[in-house]
């Protein structure tokens, strides 16, 4: 038991328990063009008993399965949402490297914007009342005219 | 023997921090100076006693002593030296012997170099500092005691890690740790602060040098990471946005934010009240780093559900601190005043905007590596984050960002000219253009916005040169004035040129080799080439070798370059004997071009093996861009005014300092 907990401290230090070596020379498809959007899909999908790998990146038995696979549904003429979506299905979202936008990961997908808007808004509002034209423009207090003219001797 | 005098001395090191965190608070509280000046000598002495303990524990590694679970469950007897070292920090309870031991390291320095502060802040801040430091040492010596005892002593240890026995990781925690506590220091000067209710352009000067010294040894930490994926994971790649890597990206982050407004407060007295939020936000990221790596919820969240001992004891550190912070900002920010104002085009205002688009990325990268921990905690459904959701998220901050970079240092403080440092950016908007140009030229293969990608790191780097241009006055004035104007220049301003260049350059080098890698999936034969990034590489063969702690098969690559004899590589598959693991290690040919990889895989039928080979263009750049970062973080570190420190006491020791 103590084994294993110091096993799973390991994967959590370094995050990989899959060796990297993925795509196989005998799973690549003649056709190059299959074979690039073969590659591009298996990159957003992840290897499932893996620490945040993409099919593409891991050795797994499991996903040389699913390279395999995408390149079934490719060479019988899906799409490449049609494969992802095919894929899905089977897997569960947990297969998806990029999430789907659904009520569960609303928060997810919009929380950067939120922030962004946000922060802009505030940074906005605490500037309007921080604007030189606003304040007495050309008044400086004594405190700031010597301290200008500390400034200005150190920068010369 | 030396094993429970370290025990006792990591007991010690948790009573004197006690004595640290209370006396000197209360003493400012008081005004009493000798119940302040007990957080110098603690200070001291909790370092003295966590080094003796640190000491103590790499002892038992060194000797091998396996009487102590730790060393058993991590280290063996016929692993390298420098891996016995560097074992005491490659597990749990090592590492955060460490992570305590640089945390004291920074509150001594604090109590020995800020010899200048005032005495109530300095007892506030040695006694916040030694908060972290008792909540740290509690959680060690209750959940995770590096110095148990075995009853049964095994004859040999479990070994460490293989892919951890590297030079790269071996020194990659304590400079990822040294950034990350480095941060407790704005922290503690910002807790400080809030409980003096004081603040002013002098406290940001004390805690520029401690954010930058952290932020320099965060910056060499993550990228020395990522260099050991580059050549140890073995398929080219150098950023994978693994949770781990997140954990010290967020800080990274933040802490870089911290830096800039930092700057706004020393200078103007502005952005005060955001600076002082900064400070604990940023160790906080620093917090939570530490608890998505340390607590378990990583592998799963039930699996921290089922031991959550240690998990909870960290997220209650967490709570506690960025909990505690931010109250006692909510209690005591609104007491401050805002101080300078600035127009919105102005230097402060470009620096709003560095601040605000950083932060985003931080809550982004931070969302995005909670949120399937917290959504499976809530509801059971389990959803992957990965790198297709960063860099839709991340990648379009990071734009506005690298694009305002050359533009904010030369707007003038509180109204700049927009137009004035567009013309003076001229000539590095031409710089872009003609890269855009000539990496079309050089090839139409890679995505369509990678030269645009490309052409942004040249505006950067080529920002840099032209800001210091201006600020010489090159082109403009006689030669010997330019000369003088560019000694003169203060080494702050040489140390901002130098790290906003290396970042063009990281940039040049992350859409280079994300855009432009050429790889070669192969079975080969000897004799065999193959051809990849100009360079022809010819299969000679394996063979089986044997090296300290692994054997290995060992295959020779013969390089040419139209015709000519480039190098011979040598890349392998190793399986350790403790823990017999295996590892592939890749035959790597650098160049300024770009870097030549190759690893091998499975043997084939008849001495064939499965190869791949990369091409991965200007790959160093992205490491030669940090360690210019680093580079003109030290350089920045070394101007006078921030080893001098605050402006009042160097106004009064003048007369004094002008030896």
């Amino acid at each position: 038991m103590r084994g294993i907990r110091l096993l799973a401290l390991w994967i959590a230090l370094i995050g990989l328990p899959c060796a990297a070596y993925a795509v196989q020379p005998d799973e690549i498809l003649s056709d190059a063009k299959l074979e690039q959007r073969a590659r591009a899909i298996s990159a957003g999908l992840r290897c499932l008993v893996c620490q945040n790998q993409s099919i593409d990146d891991s050795d797994a038995p499991l996903a040389r399965d699913l390279r395999v696979l995408v390149r079934e549904r490719i060479k019988s003429g899906d799409s490449d949402s049609a494969v992802i979506d095919y894929v899905a299905q089977r897997y569960g979202d947990f297969v998806l490297l990029k999430p789907p936008f659904k009520s569960s990961t609303l928060v997810l997908w919009v929380t950067p914007l939120v922030v962004l808007l946000g922060g802009l808004w505030l940074a906005l509002r605490a500037g309007r009342s921080r604007m030189p034209a606003r304040a007495t423009q050309d008044m400086l207090t004594d405190a700031e005219k010597s301290k200008l003219d500390e400034l200005c001797k150190r920068d010369a | 023997m030396i094993v429970e005098f370290g025990h006792f001395a990591l007991v010690l090191a948790l009573l004197v921090a006690m004595a640290q965190m209370a006396l000197p608070a209360w003493g400012a509280q008081v005004r009493d100076s000798r119940m302040m000046a007990v957080g110098e000598p603690a200070a001291v002495s909790q370092l003295f006693l966590l080094l003796i303990s640190f000491f103590a524990l790499m002892h038992a590694y060194v000797s091998s002593d396996f009487s102590v679970a730790n060393v058993a469950a991590n280290s063996h007897s016929t692993k390298p030296l420098i891996y016995k070292m560097s074992g005491v920090w490659g597990n749990h309870e090592g590492s955060m012997l460490l992570w305590v031991l640089i945390l004291a390291i920074f509150g001594a320095a604090v109590a020995v170099f800020g010899r200048n502060l005032p005495a109530t802040l300095k007892a506030n801040v040695l006694a916040v500092q030694a908060s972290i430091s008792v909540a740290f040492l509690l959680f060690l010596l209750l959940t995770s005691d590096p110095f148990t005892r075995l009853d049964v002593v095994p004859a040999d240890g479990r070994g460490l890690n293989p892919i951890l026995q590297d030079p790269a990781l071996a020194f990659h925690p304590p400079f990822l740790y040294t950034g990350y506590v480095g941060f407790s220091i704005a922290f503690s000067f910002a807790i400080a602060a809030l409980i003096e209710g004081r603040i002013d352009a002098a406290w940001a000067r004390w805690v520029r040098p401690w954010t930058l010294l952290a932020w320099m040894f965060l910056t060499i930490g993550i990228a020395m990471g990522s260099w050991w994926a580059y050549y140890e994971r073995g398929w080219g790649g150098w950023r994978f946005w693994d949770p781990v890597e997140n954990a010290s990206f967020m800080p990274w982050l933040a802490g870089t934010a911290l830096l800039h407004s930092a700057v706004v407060m020393e200078k103007r007295e502005a952005l005060k009240v955001w600076t002082i939020l900064l400070a604990i936000l940023t160790f906080s990221l620093s917090l939570m780093g530490t608890f998505i790596v340390r607590s378990g919820v990583l592998t799963s969240v039930h699996s921290f559900a089922v031991d959550p001992a240690r998990g909870v004891f960290i997220l209650g550190i967490l709570v506690l601190f960025t909990g505690g912070g931010l109250a006692l900002f909510a209690l005591r920010a609104k007491d401050m005043r805002i101080g300078g104002l600035f127009a919105p085009i102005s230097r402060e205002g470009s620096l709003v905007l560095n601040n605000l688009l950083l932060v985003t990325a931080a809550a982004t990268v931070l969302v995005g590596t909670l949120y399937p921990m917290v959504l499976e905690g809530l509801t059971g459904d389990k959803i992957s984050v990965g790198p297709p959701f960063f860099n839709m998220t991340f990648g379009p901050l990071m734009l506005p960002l690298l694009l305002a970079m050359p533009f904010g240092p030369l707007l003038a403080w509180k109204r700049g000219d927009l137009a004035g440092a567009g013309q003076r950016l001229m000539f590095a908007a031409l710089a872009a253009v003609l890269a855009v140009t000539a990496v079309y030229a050089y090839s139409n293969r890679g995505p369509a916005l990678a030269p645009f990608g490309i052409a942004l790191g040249v505006f950067v780097m080529m920002g840099t040169l032209s800001e210091w241009a201006s600020r010489v006055k090159l082109g403009v004035a006689a030669g010997d004035e330019v000369l003088r104007r560019a000694l003169n220049l203060p080494r702050s301003s040489y140390g901002s040129l130098l790290a906003h260049f290396g970042i063009g350059l990281m940039v040049a080098g992350i859409v280079a080799t994300t855009g432009y890698q050429e790889e070669r999936i192969v079975v080969m034969k000897p004799g065999d080439s193959v051809d990849v990034g100009g360079y022809s590489a010819t299969f000679k063969g394996a063979a089986p070798a044997r090296g300290p702690n692994y054997k290995e098969d060992v295959a020779q690559f013969e390089v040419t370059r139209d015709g000519a004899a480039v190098t011979r590589l040598e890349p392998s598959k190793r399986v350790y004997d403790a823990p017999p693991q295996p590892t592939t290690e890749a035959g790597i040919h650098a160049s300024w071009r770009g870097d030549l990889y190759i690893v091998i895989g499975d043997e084939q039928q008849g001495d064939a093996y499965a190869v791949r080979a990369y091409f991965n263009p200007l790959v160093r750049f992205i490491w030669l861009g940090a360690l210019i970062m680093f580079l003109g973080g030290g350089i920045s570190l070394s101007d006078r005014r921030l080893r001098i420190g605050a402006p009042v006491k160097r106004r009064r020791a003048a007369p004094v300092a002008a030896e």
